[in-house]
């Protein structure tokens, strides 16, 4: 009877001492946070950089400069699209800056440099663009969240699209690098039928008359290409100038977008794309980041801005959850991983891997009421839909 | 092989070799002559092709675009020769090298600050938009403009240094410019003439490619890369060798790209092929300007020196 009794009060006490350790931080911290902020911002690639950077600023702005209740000091490295420079900047970031934050990454190369470095000193890495799948497998951590899509995932939906139009014959057109790779045997995974021909070009070609003979020829029944930022707004110039474009449907992922159609106009009329998020999604959070982003900046904004956004207000919940207490490692990582916010692409969960498990839609390219090219939302083929290496992460 | 098909490689060859010819006829007078090494050319090519698309974008119309955008390069090339470079003529190539590869670094910001970082819009003239027969086959009628405006500045050019006063300057200017000074010509002002030229055609080949390459911060690199390849080639210093050089890199390129895969494709397991092929035909024109070095070390067609 005594040692029942024993045992019922030391139960108690660390019942009582666990609940005091839950609830410790009973204070909340409101002191000024450091956040990196990583992108392309010079060079070819800089608007892609630039467009992730203002979304993320826009939440900020309109949430009084803080997430969560503690002020954010956003500091802004130029990773460029060199592994090298971005390795160097994360140094820095977390060595002499001193951040507990990363947030950004634009180009898939450099975010397989900085992954490890950064989250093998326990410094949490919010990816809000590049996906590449090693970091969703093997080289999966806890200390990464994406907020944007695994790299497969936009060609799956456009694979998976391609089968249910029915086209039978089709040419694949993509760089010759790894995501160039990715996305074609993203596409391929759903396609689920052998190409008519797989055409690599050089990252660093500009001009492709000669390739755009060889589909004139070949006569498919589509093209699918992947031409990131510049490299989109040539492709389909020169496919429309051959006389192609209305003849040959084009399916494409990050070739067009709020970024590329300005330059791109009626060029672009009719091509259908994959990004993870779209103008017209019909939901409140994004009625309200699209009015407020055009607003803030007079342009359409990307799905890199959509993706930052989103990141920004991740960090916002979970920062709120624990109070400013992000040094409290594992409690800010369980508050990140309840992704309690409302994204501006509708429903969205991590998955195992921290890979967000998200519906994938189709857009085409359109002329919008106000007489602007933007994207519409046509067809989402899959829904909830979690990245194809999730099973190699050996999270729970 | 379909006949139509490399017919139509061919012109995109040839295309491909006017538009390298408009920025090299520049660039090979400029390191010929001058004895100047001025990686900067891509940044005129590039303002070329901003001023356009600036002037296209208020009043919608490519010919006034083009007009404007030729001697914008010309007067943005003068001020560079006359105020930024000419403490350079005498340095080392070295510091040549450093101080335009800076001057890249500059008009890539210049650029960025007025325009921004994406890419801008210009489009070629309404007529041109389509595509033209020829035996069979269509062609994009752009294509066929750019060819046509590329010749005529071959001709010109021609005419310009074999029958004229100051084109026969140029050239002794290419055989030994310090005779040319010692015998009283202002080699100065000869200098200023090459450079404002140089930039000009820059600038045409800028506004050319405007419509058909996305106009962007940094569009110039890659051209110069492939413009450089072309005058080592075609020889330093010689019109004849740009342009017979541009012509060549332009064919061995697009028939490399056009071709090379498919044969790769025909010989090796499909895997290995899909990797190698584009990867060798990349590399051809590097191939072809070693070939040329190693059988010709002053290119195909050298400046005669007496």
């Amino acid at each position: 009877m005594r040692q029942h009794f024993l045992k019922t009060i030391a139960a108690t006490g660390l019942g009582l001492s666990m609940a005091l350790a839950n609830a410790a931080p009973a204070e909340e911290n409101r002191d000024e946070l450091k956040v990196g902020f990583m992108g392309v911002f010079s060079g070819g690639q800089a608007a892609l950089g630039q467009d992730s950077y203002d979304g993320f600023m826009l939440y900020l702005k309109n949430n009084g400069g803080k997430l969560g209740n503690r002020p954010v000091d956003v500091l802004k490295a130029d990773a460029q699209i060199k592994p090298v420079v971005g390795a160097q900047q994360a140094k820095r970031l977390i060595d002499k800056d001193g951040v507990p934050i990363i947030v950004g990454v634009t180009f898939s190369n450099v975010m397989l440099a900085v992954h490890g470095p950064i989250t093998k000193k326990e410094v949490f890495l919010i990816g809000t663009n590049a996906g590449p799948s090693q970091i969703a497998g093997k080289e999966c951590s806890p200390y990464f969240f994406s907020t944007s899509y695994q790299n497969d995932q936009k060609a799956e939906s456009m694979g998976s699209y391609a089968k249910s139009q029915g086209y039978k014959r089709i040419i694949t057109m993509v760089p010759n690098y790894q995501s160039g790779f990715d996305f074609v045997s993203g596409f391929k995974r759903y396609y689920q039928a052998p190409l008519l021909d797989e055409i690599y070009t050089p990252l660093d070609q500009q001009d492709f008359s000669a390739e755009l003979a060889k589909i004139a020829s070949e006569e498919p029944d589509a093209v699918y290409v992947f031409y990131p930022g510049g490299l989109g707004v040539n492709f389909l110039r020169q496919y429309q100038q051959a006389g192609l474009l209305g003849k040959i449907p084009v399916l494409s992922t990050s070739t067009t977008d709020a970024i590329n159609l300005p330059a791109q106009r009626d060029s672009a009329l009719g091509v259908v794309t994959s990004p993870v998020w779209g103008p017209d999604l019909d939901n409140a959070a994004n009625k309200k980041f699209v009015a407020e982003f055009e607003k803030e900046y007079k342009r359409i904004p990307s799905d890199f801005a959509a993706q930052s956004y989103d990141g920004a207000q991740l960090l916002d919940s979970a920062i709120k959850k624990v109070k400013g207490h992000v040094e409290d490692k594992a409690a800010f990582m369980a508050a990140l991983k309840q992704a309690d916010f409302p994204s501006v692409r509708g429903d969205f969960k991590f998955g195992n891997n921290n890979f967000p498990i998200q519906d994938l839609s189709i857009f085409e390219v359109v002329k919008d009421d106000q007489g602007r090219f933007n994207l519409k939302k046509i067809a989402t083929p899959l829904k909830a839909q979690q990245d194809a290496y999730h099973q190699d992460c050996p999270m729970q | 092989m379909d006949l139509q098909l490399l017919a139509t490689q061919i012109l995109n060859g040839v295309q491909l070799g006017v538009l390298l010819f408009l920025l090299s006829a520049g660039l090979t007078l400029i390191f010929g002559i001058m004895n100047f090494v001025n990686l900067a050319h891509g940044s005129l090519y590039m303002m070329g092709a901003y001023v356009a698309a600036a002037v296209f974008n208020t009043y919608g119309s490519f010919l006034l675009a083009l007009l404007a955008a030729v001697p914008a390069a010309i007067l943005i090339g003068i001020i560079l020769d006359r105020v930024v470079l000419a403490g350079l003529y005498s340095r080392e190539h070295l510091d040549q090298v450093l101080a335009t590869f800076g001057l890249i670094l500059v008009f890539n910001e210049i650029v960025r600050y007025f325009w921004g970082s994406a890419p801008i819009y210009i489009n070629a003239p309404q007529a041109l938009r389509g595509t033209l027969e020829f035996f069979g086959f269509e062609y994009p009628s752009y294509r066929v403009f750019i060819i046509a405006v590329g010749l005529l500045c071959g001709l010109g050019l021609y005419l310009l240094i074999n029958k004229t006063r100051v084109g026969m300057l140029i050239r002794a200017g290419a055989a030994d410019a310090e005779m040319v000074d010692a015998m009283g010509t202002n080699i100065r002002r000869l200098n200023t003439l090459i450079f404002g030229l140089g930039a000009g055609l820059a600038g045409l080949g800028g506004v050319m490619a405007g419509p058909i390459l996305s106009v962007q911060p940094g569009m110039g690199e890659p051209i110069l890369i492939l413009t450089l390849v072309v005058i080592v080639t075609g020889g330093i210093g010689s019109i004849r060798g740009a342009f017979y050089g541009a012509l060549i890199v332009g064919l061995v390129d697009t028939l490399g790209r056009a071709f090379m895969p498919a044969a790769f494709n025909e010989l090796l397991a499909k895997s290995l092929a899909q990797a190698a092929g584009p990867a060798v035909a990349s590399m051809l024109i590097y191939l072809l300007m070693a070939f040329v070095l190693a059988i010709r070390p002053h290119g195909l067609f050298p400046v005669r020196n007496g």
